[in-house]
């Protein structure tokens, strides 16, 4: 895979450091009058999602991380994985929950998400921004609420909970924003 | 949205202030009676220090580099009888960019015969104190710098005690024993940050760190270049020597920084002879400072990153 030497580094570039694999969030140039340069780097370890702080005498090198980003399907889950297909050469891949994570709630079935692969294998899944999911459960709607700003709870097809407004009945499909989980309105009709 | 990167990364306002600043610096020397001199920046030798990299460049078939600072020529100039002089233009160094570097920059440098560096600094805090509002100006020794905000003496205290009072300041990738690495990083990443707004004029630094300065015996005995920097807001702006005027002992410090060059596996440039020669040929007796001009120019504006005040900062050349 090659490695990158301090002064390449930018943001976004997949490293690997103690064996794990990162993304660099920031790197800073500091250098001292006289003195040993450093680069203060900030990297988010791919697999913990936690943040690394950590300081390299410039010119030092990281080897890459076969870190790849891919649009995929995703096909069905069997309770322990998630399956996904490559759409060109359906090819399938299997992630396990910790990959999955919170995404798990956006799922639907035949709607492409981002595979993030580390040596061939899902590290990550990245739902699209924005996805259309059905109501399943939901207080009775009122009809001709629209002016009142108040919310109510609705559960979605994939299970997850979010604020929708009074009027929304069960049975209605809705956009949501997968970043922070609002209800953006009603999914426009095919 | 179409590319944008042929614009200049500064407005007009940071163009008005640079050509000010300018000014006032050219200003502040010619009432001093310095003499302004233009030297080349491009070199058959280079710069020794093995933590400056210099840019190479193939000229008519000859390996060149541009150089990191007018510091050679100049010496070569007051050897050659110039008297005060002082020079305004580009120096390069190689790797470095960010919010505080850019590979190409702007270098103000200037020497006065028989002065040391103690009077030197005087100069350096009225200079900067007519393109920067200062809150105050403070000169302090590293010594005291250390004890202020880390209660302890850079020149005594142990590696192994330097080492694991970095291990506070941040998380490293290496662990070696180099007394002058960890100093840089409490620098760097402890005293930096803690520095204030106002001046802070930093002299006697480790022996070790002497670079062209001359060497001296501090009050408390402990063997010290005379050398100084200038920093504001942790900002790291001017660096001066009580210059080194001995060409013998400045032959062998260009042969130690080779050898540590070869023991870093960087490359062997060929150092500046002709310097040596001026130096034994009788240069007289000088202090001499470097300062930055973006960085001062950051100082003057309330800047945080250099590119801002760069027409063209290195993404856009």
């Amino acid at each position: 895979m090659g490695t990158f030497s301090t002064n390449e580094f930018r943001s976004g570039m997949k490293v690997m450091l103690d064996g794990e694999p990162c993304a660099i969030l920031d790197n800073e140039f500091v250098k001292p009058g006289k003195g040993q340069a450093f680069n203060r780097v900030r990297l988010r370890n791919l697999n913990s999602g936690r943040v690394w702080e950590r300081t390299f005498k410039s010119g030092e090198s990281l080897e890459a991380a076969d870190v790849m980003d891919y649009d995929m399907e995703y096909i069905y889950t069997d309770g322990e994985f998630w399956h996904f297909m490559e759409p060109s050469t359906f090819e399938q891949h299997q992630a396990d929950a910790k990959a999955v994570g919170e995404t798990a709630k956006w799922l639907k079935e035949q709607d492409t998400v981002t595979v993030t692969l580390f040596n061939g294998t899902p590290l990550a899944i990245t739902p699209a921004n924005h996805v259309d999911l059905e109501i399943v459960e939901t207080d009775p709607g009122l009809k001709g609420d629209t002016a009142n700003g108040g919310t109510k709870p609705a559960t979605l097809s994939t299970g997850a909970v979010v604020k929708v407004p009074l009027f929304l009945s069960q049975g209605e499909v809705i956009r949501v924003d997968t970043r922070n989980g609002e209800y953006q309105g009603r999914a426009p009709r095919d | 949205m179409k590319n944008s990167l042929w614009r200049s990364a500064a407005d007009l306002s940071a163009l008005k202030a640079r050509a000010q600043l300018l000014k006032t610096l050219r200003n502040f020397f010619d009432q001093r009676d310095l003499l302004e001199v233009d030297v080349p920046v491009l070199a058959r030798a280079a710069v020794t220090d093995p933590h400056i990299d210099s840019i190479v460049s193939q000229v008519c078939g000859e390996s060149c580099y541009l150089q990191t600072s007018p510091e050679f020529f100049m010496k070569r100039l007051l050897a050659s009888g110039s008297g005060d002089i002082y020079s305004l233009g580009k120096a390069f160094r190689n790797g470095e960019a960010g919010r505080k570097h850019n590979p190409e920059f702007t270098m103000l440098e200037w020497y006065r015969v028989g002065w040391d560096e103690k009077r030197l600094m005087n100069e350096v805090a009225e200079l900067i104190e007519l393109c920067v509002p200062l809150s105050s100006i403070e000169t302090l020794s590293y010594r005291e710098l250390f004890q202020r905000h880390l209660s302890i003496d850079p020149h005594t205290e142990t590696v192994e005690n330097l080492k694991a009072l970095a291990n506070r300041y941040g998380e490293f990738d290496w662990q070696d024993g180099d007394r002058d690495l960890w100093l840089d990083v409490l620098m760097t990443h402890a005293i930096e940050p803690q520095m204030g707004d106002g001046l802070v004029l930093v002299f006697d630094f480790p022996a070790s760190q002497a670079a062209l300065a001359r060497l001296d015996q501090d009050n408390h005995g402990e063997k010290i270049a005379r050398r100084f920097e200038a920093y504001i807001a942790g900002i790291e702006l001017a660096n001066g020597y009580w210059e080194l005027c001995d060409g013998d002992e400045q032959a062998r410090r260009l042969e130690q920084d080779l050898k540590q060059r070869a023991l870093l596996n960087l490359p062997q440039f060929p150092s500046d002879q002709h310097l040596v020669s001026a130096l034994q040929s009788g240069m007289p007796p000088c202090a001499g400072v470097a300062l930055g001009v973006d960085r001062l120019l950051m100082l003057a504006t309330g800047t945080h990153d250099i590119r801002q005040l760069l027409a063209f900062p290195f993404e856009r050349v």
